[in-house]
């Protein structure tokens, strides 16, 4: 089958930029449907690393000579890239961070402990990532704050009703995911954002799996805060980034102390910068946030309507081939119409999940399978487990009808 | 040959199949839960022990093919073994799936030699060792009291 869409750019041409593609795995070619976990890199993202480790390797905002002053430039330079994809306007806005796991922490732990009392509600839903729901069952714990969670649809959806039934005036955060890493399922935020703002809440979105797969914009959407990381849009692991506005970052404590965020330090206290620098003490990731932005600039070079289009089309396309498979049962398969990302997540009859991907695996085919950290929504399912297969901007349809081949083997294998 | 068919052996499947030993044990003297938390492999290990004597065992729960036939194997092994046997069968089966060793295996428990294999993929022993790894528990637990 042509690799050639009918959108806006060849999938063949983004092919030969990554070239893990030219690679096997168990003997076989790479089919890689694996990019809700991590996204392959492509050629620039890893040249961006390696120029900075080669010709710079100097630390930030510390030295004054060449090199040190050139390390500084790129990391700005980055963390300007950011700002100008999220349609973010104000600057201090965009903190770098380790993960998205990280801001989230950075966000209930200096947010969250801070501004949410006791008489307080935290509204999030099963649906979430463990790093979306674990740091504010903490929260709730400390400050004795209630957690109330989002009625969700049999298929694991919810919509701006949901959440409004459980908004109230105590609720004092929402937390949300951009898109479920397990269904794909997008809420509509923006008007999630604008309820939660009416009831006197701060929201917070989940953006690993949003951000890298459709265009976001912070001042449009009118998000409070914003997670997300690099490896999943082609860039580096150990790089996030923690989007918030700048008076809610302000009146926030730092999350680490010690060097590089600080204004002035006596022998017994000492007086912190304004964000971003209060929320990065310590060397920071330098060639993982370089790479983030050479990552930034490769996928907008292609465009997220387009890189949103392309997985779309995936995304029908695998429902398709999968729904013609007797025993594949899809979950959360939008049937309630609602906007979904590139992931489609099944069960395959009663045959575990692992077992399931150890024989993709031997096919050449990569997929995550068991609990995507998502255990509360498992559980709302009533499965354990699923075999979730996630496209990006360089996966074709010869991929899906690899996939659905190595599907026959499993039937084999385990008739 | 495909490495697939290394790890779905014919003995792994009959014994993953297999659900003579999936039940509980009324009044089973040790009960000891095992949990794989990123694979939702979960399983629950029944031993009546009577004075040094397995005289029974079974389990149950969920999981993948390679954590049920192994959680299997086991219960057909150390049925009527002694407690110090059992413990050493154990460590044979550990040496098996994480130190590249071949171990001889009693009578009973040759099927245990079809899971050599898993040791060739590093993220499925811990599938393989969730029952064992849960007897281990069990067997410390007499030990201590």
């Amino acid at each position: 089958m042509s690799t050639k869409q009918e959108i806006g750019f060849s999938v063949e041409a983004i092919r030969r930029d990554f070239p893990i593609l030219s690679e096997t795995m168990r003997g076989k070619p790479l089919v890689y449907l694996d990019s809700a976990a991590t996204s392959l890199k492509p050629q620039a993202v890893i040249d961006a690393e390696v120029e900075y480790l080669t010709k710079i390797s100097a630390n930030i905002h510390r030295g004054v000579y060449e090199l040190s002053e050139r390390a500084t430039l790129m990391y700005d330079r980055a963390r300007e890239t950011i700002k100008a994809f999220l349609g973010v306007r104000e600057d201090g806005e965009v903190v770098f961070t380790k993960s998205a796991t990280e801001a989230s922490n950075i966000i209930s732990r200096s947010w969250g402990l801070k501004f949410v009392g006791a008489d307080d509600e935290i509204v999030v839903s099963e649906l979430e990532h463990h790093a979306n729901i674990i740091p504010w069952q903490e929260v709730a714990k400390s400050t004795g704050a209630t957690l109330r969670f989002v009625p969700l649809s049999a298929d694991g959806s919810f919509d701006l009703e949901a959440v409004e039934s459980v908004l109230s005036n105590r609720t004092r955060a929402v937390a949300i995911t951009g898109m479920s890493n397990v269904t794909g399922f997008c809420p509509p935020i923006k008007e999630i954002v604008a309820a939660a703002h009416a009831a006197g809440a701060v929201v917070i979105v989940d953006g690993a799996q949003l951000v890298s797969h459709a265009p976001v914009d912070v001042a449009a959407l009118d998000v409070d805060f914003l997670t997300f990381s690099g490896h999943k849009m082609c860039g580096p692991t150990g790089i996030g980034v923690l989007y918030g506005k700048r008076d809610l970052l302000n009146a926030m404590d730092p999350f680490l102390y010690g060097g590089d965020m600080i204004v002035r330090v006596k022998k017994d206290r000492a007086t912190y910068k304004e964000a971003p620098d209060k929320f990065e003490s310590g060397t920071p990731n330098i060639s993982g946030a370089i790479g983030l932005g050479a990552a930034i600039d490769y996928l907008s070079s292609i465009g997220m309507d387009a890189i949103h289009e392309h997985e779309e089309s995936l995304l029908r396309y695998a429902r398709e081939r999968l729904l013609d498979v007797s025993e594949v049962e899809l979950i959360g398969a939008g049937d309630s119409g609602m906007a979904a990302g590139g992931i489609v997540s099944f069960t395959f009859g009663d045959i575990h999940s692992h077992d399931i991907g150890a024989i993709l695996d031997s096919e050449g085919v990569a997929v995550r399978t068991g609990m995507h950290c998502a255990h509360p929504f498992m559980r709302f399912l009533g499965v354990n487990g699923t075999t979730r297969a996630s496209f990006y901007l360089y996966n074709t349809r010869s991929d899906v009808d690899q996939l659905v081949r190595a599907l026959d083997r499993v039937r084999e294998t385990f008739a | 040959m495909n490495l697939g068919d290394d790890l779905y052996r014919e003995i792994i499947l009959e014994n993953y199949k297999s659900t003579k030993n999936r039940r509980a044990i009324e009044g089973a003297n040790f009960r000891q839960e095992g949990v794989n938390p990123s694979c939702g492999d979960d399983i629950e290990l029944y031993l009546t022990i009577e004075g040094d004597q397995i005289s029974d065992v079974s389990y149950e729960g969920m999981g993948c093919s390679i954590c049920l036939a192994s959680a299997n194997m086991l219960c057909e092994a150390v049925r009527g073994m002694s407690v110090a046997d059992a413990r050493d069968l154990f460590g044979r089966v550990r040496g098996m799936l994480t130190n590249n060793e071949t171990p001889e295996f009693p009578e009973g428990a040759e099927d245990l030699e079809a899971i050599q294999g898993v040791s060739q993929f590093p993220v499925r022993v811990k599938c393989a060792m969730l029952s064992w790894n849960t007897l281990r528990q069990i067997l410390d637990e007499t030990a201590a009291s």
